[in-house]
């Protein structure tokens, strides 16, 4: 083993039934850097990760670690941990009611006597030499996300640990704080610990890694110094082909011309929720999307839950197709054709242990009645149908949603609202989380279902997505509308100035 | 939150509810008689009476009736009643009865234990001790008199008619109450030790739990087997009932004539009409009727007499279906 | 409920198929329990036509007995089946609706004196009472947890503990016994029909509740509900409408069992009738390997599990096992069917399922 090489992996195997998850894989991560592990949804990242964490047991190969003559065995998340390998997963797993000291050491000191002013002045020491703002008696809920997240980590570190995974670590952060997450990063990669970082986001790994391992098909591809891999080929060598230019997908859909083109859809004013934003006018014409931006937690899926009635309505009149509308229940927005993808998939999305088809029919059999229930004959046709349509990655109709890969769940519950033919399709997130290749499918649907003149609303933290898609964005701060950009006004520059407004420093919190 | 606290709340008057229905519909006497209390005169006796469930069963509603109609102000008691299916409750209530000042508790005890406490509390302050029904285990200073039935002599004046039956053999199912009961200890004991010493045969001993379901069940498993009985012993007459429901199921004949003795206990009225009927040979009784028994103990503290017997056992018949008369029937049926 | 569809499969999937099926678990129960019995007596599955004592002819034996007596769980383990699913909780005041249905029933029908010479009310009349009454304590269950989102357990406590003593109050602490005739015959035998009717009675609800899974949504919604709350609302479900629905419909379910309870003595005992039958619909839920955290569920599977704690029942009567013994072998069995269920056993099994149905692949392929 060379000197300042942390970790090794070699010729890992692991097959599940029907499956081989990983053939022959080979990673290698120095001491102090940063290394991105890059592959879609199924490639097995999250296979190899378990494998390196002792969740899952390998079939063949061996791990070696600095420190450890012969090849290490790791059986169990416990070994995992006692020969220096911590993880912070994307959900944050630790107890929100406790302080965060407590969450650092729960379950680390022996014995039952705690001498708890010194693991206080501890907690405090650490959390002040990894630049972490939270205090060591701070109940951790009321910290942010962000901090929980670092927390974590924290507690990951003060584990004596060499390797350091973090599992998608920001997906749930906002820009500020997945800077501040980075600097803690760095600060980390400067005490020498390796980092493999699992993440969707292409910017954030040029930002920060070193180094990048990609797989595909549970096989490695390469690994590669970033700056030997330009961007167009990481995404090109992760989906095993050149990929179309992004940027041009908007073009590809023609644009609707039928001659109601331009009369609105939905029509919104001074519409208000119980949910803390601020009353706000809203509108939308056949055939358009449009999208709303704004940092995370400003209000973009207050608004659109307003609209489709998920909060409690407070205020505010409605109308569709240029009649007034009440809509106070997601069933009366459904009656009047609008249909919604909500942010968080696991929580609002899909129903876990239903299988891919009673997902597609929900909406739709909701719609129909209690009475008239979807023969079975007919929900295959319908699930089969939409499997196709948009290329779902499933055994069967019949399995369970929750054990298909997040891109493909997202599009089960695409599909779901698909099916009621909606007038106005609302898609929150739809790309969170999931893969580069199923981003764009997902983005050239928009704008194909546009084009044939379904109304659609978009968000995305990525604003290059929205830039791609939309064709007006409806701006917002600090739960308010804030401005609306349309045609020459689309530019990164533009969006930014307007989310930041006058006062930047408000922008923050 | 705010939510829950409505529920509970809502919870709580639901059961408020509950109770202050029960007490209408149950204990008329003991709300008169606590609006009497603010003026009691001297003449009164104030007594606190601790019972169980009165909806337990058929017993315990007589019992309860019979109780209420003593204990009332035309007969110079200031009576307050109490009911509780734990002994918890049960204390709670004594502990109440004892601040308030009762002359005498009565008590017919939910568990025969933990009550050491909370009597020699009652004694301390002077207040008579009587227990009805139930025996517990404590110290026998503690308490004046118990106020029992027998449930062994009563199993053995089942057996000892039994006997006197005088048949070529005896083949006996017999059905037992809820294991561990005193009903069940005393009568089952008294049927197991006469049939060792006449060589009876006793097919299967088997609970039912009081219900008539169960012995239903244990019956017609017993016909299912092949087995051949002519004696069904069940320790109380809803267990009896389930029993014949299974021979009729069977078309085998019972009682008086029948193929199959038929025995049960307590002397509910229903019970005694079928003996009466003679689809039934025999009927033991177990006596709910306390009141009066309560009542001589009191007077004569009253006057100053000593009680001199601790355990006072009351009479309790058995019923044969040749003898038995309408008016059995209507004086004690219960 | 489910129908089997129709796919030509290879003996091994078929072999997979059946043992992934949650209805394996009560069919590998009862297999358990015929096989012992068929080994240690085979007599106990012997069934004589005989008559009873009314004239009329009726069929006997062991199997009868499971089928008579078990039709009452049977039909509560349908309802509790939905209410699990839907609120990931259970009733535990199935016992006391039972004994509140039965005594409203027997008011009907005997008026206010408790030996009437003729029933005051025509029995559809006294069954509907009944049926209403067990349905508002289904309301009330339902209203406690599907809208003030109480736990199950605990908002069902409150009729656990009251129920008898309404259920008495209901006729004044008395015990009505309804004059011979057709009511007994709910809980018996119909002259003529061998067959005791609450087995009738039961299958008429299996089907019932089999039309209803097929021609409504019911299954669906309920599972849906139970399975991810929010994600139902966000596609029109009502998922307070839904959970309170449940409750009814298992509050119909308590009416149809009270009146076979009723029925069997034309009389009630408040206090012992149905006496902890509320554990046993449990365990009829359980043992039909439905989560009882709520989610996808399985009727047949319940109702299978309800006939195996019968036949449970039968077996340990027939074998006379001592009274004070009798609930520790209850326990036992209970205990191994249970845990036989839970999913680290199942987890497990699955493992060697797996491994079973990979090795001849393997053969295959070399």
């Amino acid at each position: 083993m060379k000197e300042n090489i942390v970790l090794e992996m070699k010729n890992i195997h692991k097959g599940f039934p029907g499956v081989k998850a990983l053939q022959g894989v080979e990673f290698t991560l120095r001491e102090g850097e940063i290394h991105a592990l890059m592959g879609e949804n199924g490639a097995g990242k999250s296979t190899l990760i378990k494998v390196l964490t002792g969740v899952y047991e390998k079939d063949e190969g061996d791990i070696f670690l600095k420190g450890y003559d012969k090849a290490v065995s790791i059986r169990s998340p416990q070994d995992a941990q006692r020969v220096g390998i911590s993880t912070v997963y994307q959900e944050i797993t630790l107890c929100p009611n406790l302080s965060v000291a407590e969450n650092m050491y729960i379950g680390r000191t022996a014995g039952m006597g705690q001498n708890w002013k010194k693991i206080n002045a501890d907690a405090d020491k650490l959390l002040r030499s990894l630049d972490i703002p939270a205090s060591a008696t701070q109940q951790l809920a009321s910290c942010s996300i962000a901090v929980q997240q670092m927390v974590a980590i924290a507690r990951a570190v003060d584990m004596d640990c060499k390797v350091l995974i973090l599992d998608e670590p920001t997906s749930s952060l906002d820009e500020q704080e997945v800077e501040k997450l980075f600097g803690l990063m760095r600060n980390l990669k400067e005490k020498g610990v390796g980092i493999i970082f699992v993440t969707h986001f292409l910017d954030q790994v040029y930002e920060v890694c070193d180094r990048i391992t990609v797989l595909r098909d549970g096989k490695l591809v390469g690994a590669y110094d970033i700056k030997d891999l330009p961007r167009v080929q990481l995404v090109a060598k992760m989906l095993g082909k050149e990929l179309d230019d992004m940027s041009d997908i908007k073009s590809e859909g023609a644009v609707y011309s039928g001659e109601d083109a331009g009369t609105a859809v939905l029509e919104a004013e001074g519409l208000v929720s119980d949910a803390g934003i601020k009353p706000f006018d809203f509108y939308i014409n056949k055939g358009e999307v449009n999208g709303f931006t704004g940092l995370l937690g400003s209000g973009r899926s207050e608004c659109v839950r307003a609209i489709f009635g998920a909060d409690r309505v407070v205020g505010g009149k409605v109308k569709m197709h240029g009649k007034d509308v009440k809509i106070s229940k997601p069933i009366q927005a459904m009656k009047h054709g609008i249909a919604y993808l909500p942010e968080d998939r696991k929580l609002d999305g899909i129903v876990g242990d239903l299988s891919v088809r009673d997902n597609i029919i929900l909406a739709l059999q909701t719609l129909k009645g209690f009475f008239r229930p979807i023969s079975k004959a007919q929900a295959y046709k319908y699930a089969d149908e939409y499997i196709k349509l948009l290329d779902v990655k499933t055994a069967s109709a019949d399995t369970p949603i929750k054990s298909l890969s997040g891109g493909n769940q997202q599009k089960v519950i695409l599909a779901r609202w698909l099916l009621t033919h909606p007038d106005y399709l609302i898609l929150d997130e739809p790309t969170r989380g999931i893969d580069v290749g199923t981003k764009v499918d997902i983005q050239k649907l928009v704008l194909k279902l546009a084009g044939e003149g379904m109304s659609i609303t978009f968000i995305s933290s990525e604003t290059d997505e929205m830039l791609r898609t939309c064709s007006r964005l409806v701006v917002m701060r600090d739960r308010k509308v804030v401005g609306e950009l349309s045609g020459e006004q689309l530019t990164q520059n533009m969006i930014m100035n307007t989310i930041a407004g006058g006062n930047r420093d408000n922008a923050e919190n | 939150m705010k939510k829950r606290v409505l529920a509970v709340l809502m919870a709580a008057t639901m059961l408020l509810g509950l109770t202050a229905c029960g007490g209408d519909g149950s204990t008329p006497a003991g709300g008169d008689v606590q609006g009497a209390d603010g003026g009691s005169s001297s003449g009164t006796i104030k007594v606190g009476i601790i019972n169980n469930d009165p909806n337990e069963s058929g017993y315990r509603t007589a019992n309860d009736k019979d109780l209420q109609a003593m204990f009332t102000a035309e007969n110079g008691y200031d009576a307050t009643f109490a009911y509780g299916k734990t002994n918890d409750e049960q204390i709670n209530a004594a502990q109440q009865m004892i601040q308030d000042g009762v002359d005498y508790l009565l008590l017919s005890a939910a568990d025969v234990s933990g009550w050491d406490t909370v009597l020699q509390d009652a004694n301390n302050q002077g207040i008579k001790v009587i227990l009805y029904d139930r025996t517990i285990d404590a110290d026998p200073s503690l308490y004046v008199a118990s106020i029992v039935s027998d449930m062994a002599k009563e199993g053995e004046t089942a057996a000892n008619w039994l006997k006197d039956q005088g048949l070529s053999e005896y083949n006996i199912i017999h059905i037992q109450g809820q294991m561990g009961s005193a009903a069940q200890v005393g009568r089952s004991g008294a049927l197991l030790d006469m049939a060792a010493a006449e060589g009876w045969n006793v097919l299967v001993s088997q609970t039912a739990d009081w219900n008539a379901e169960k012995a239903q069940q244990i019956v017609q498993s017993q016909i299912d087997a092949g087995k051949s009985f002519n004696v069904i012993y069940a320790e109380n007459d809803d267990m009896a009932k389930g029993a014949v429901a299974a021979l009729d199921a069977n078309g085998i004949t019972h009682g008086v004539n029948g193929d199959v003795i038929i025995m049960g206990f307590d002397t509910n009225k229903w019970a005694l009409e079928e003996l009466k009927a003679g689809n039934w040979n025999y009927d033991g009784q177990c006596n709910p009727l306390q009141a009066s028994y309560l009542n001589d103990v009191i007077q004569k503290l009253e006057k100053g007499e000593t009680i001199t017997e601790k355990t006072i056992v009351m009479d309790e018949k058995g019923f044969d279906a040749k003898t038995i008369t309408d008016d059995d029937v209507n004086t004690y049926g219960i | 409920m489910q129908k089997i569809e129709k796919k030509k499969a290879s003996p091994m999937e078929v072999m997979k198929k059946i043992l992934g099926r949650q209805i394996f678990i009560p069919i590998a129960a009862l297999l358990l329990l015929v096989l012992f019995n068929l080994i240690v007596d085979p007599s106990f599955f012997a069934v004589v036509m005989k008559t009873n004592s009314a004239g009329n002819p009726v069929l006997t034996g062991n199997l009868i007995t499971i089928l008579d007596n078990g039709s009452e769980l049977a039909i509560l383990a349908i309802g509790m089946t939905l209410v699990t699913a839907a609120a990931g909780g259970q009733d535990i005041s199935v016992g006391a609706g039972i004994a509140i249905s039965g005594s409203v029933m027997l008011r009907v029908l005997c008026g206010t004196n408790p030996k009437p010479e003729a029933i005051q009310a025509p029995i559809i009349v006294a069954f509907l009472v009944g049926c209403l009454a067990a349905m508002l304590c289904g309301a009330f269950n339902g209203a406690l947890v599907a809208y003030f989102k109480i736990q199950p357990m605990v908002a069902t406590l409150i009729l656990y503990t009251a129920g008898r003593s309404i259920a008495a109050w209901v006729n004044h602490n008395q015990l009505p016994i309804v004059p011979p005739g057709s009511f007994s015959y709910f809980g018996g035998v119909i002259p003529g029909i061998p067959i005791p009717t609450p087995f009738f009675i039961a299958i008429g609800c299996m089907i019932l509740i089999a039309l209803v899974l097929k021609f409504t949504t019911l299954g669906l919604y309920t599972q849906s509900v139970g399975i991810n709350e929010s994600s139902s609302r966000l596609n029109g479900l009502n998922p307070i409408l839904i959970k309170f629905l449940a409750f009814v419909i298992l509050g119909i379910c308590v009416a149809v069992a009270g009146l076979i309870k009723v029925s069997r003595f034309s009389t009630i005992n408040y206090s012992v009738i149905a006496k902890d039958i509320e554990m046993d619909a449990i365990l009829a839920v359980a043992l039909g390997g439905n989560a009882l955290s709520g989610g996808k569920f399985n009727i047949a599977a319940s109702i299978l599990g309800a006939y195996v704690i019968q036949f449970l029942t039968t077996t340990l009567y027939k074998f006379n096992v001592r009274s004070d013994a009798l609930p520790a072998y209850k326990a036992v069995v209970v205990i191994v069917l249970v845990v036989a269920s839970a999913p680290r056993v199942r987890e497990y099994l699955n493992g060697l399922k797996k491994k079973m149905i990979q090795n001849p692949s393997r053969k295959e392929v070399g």
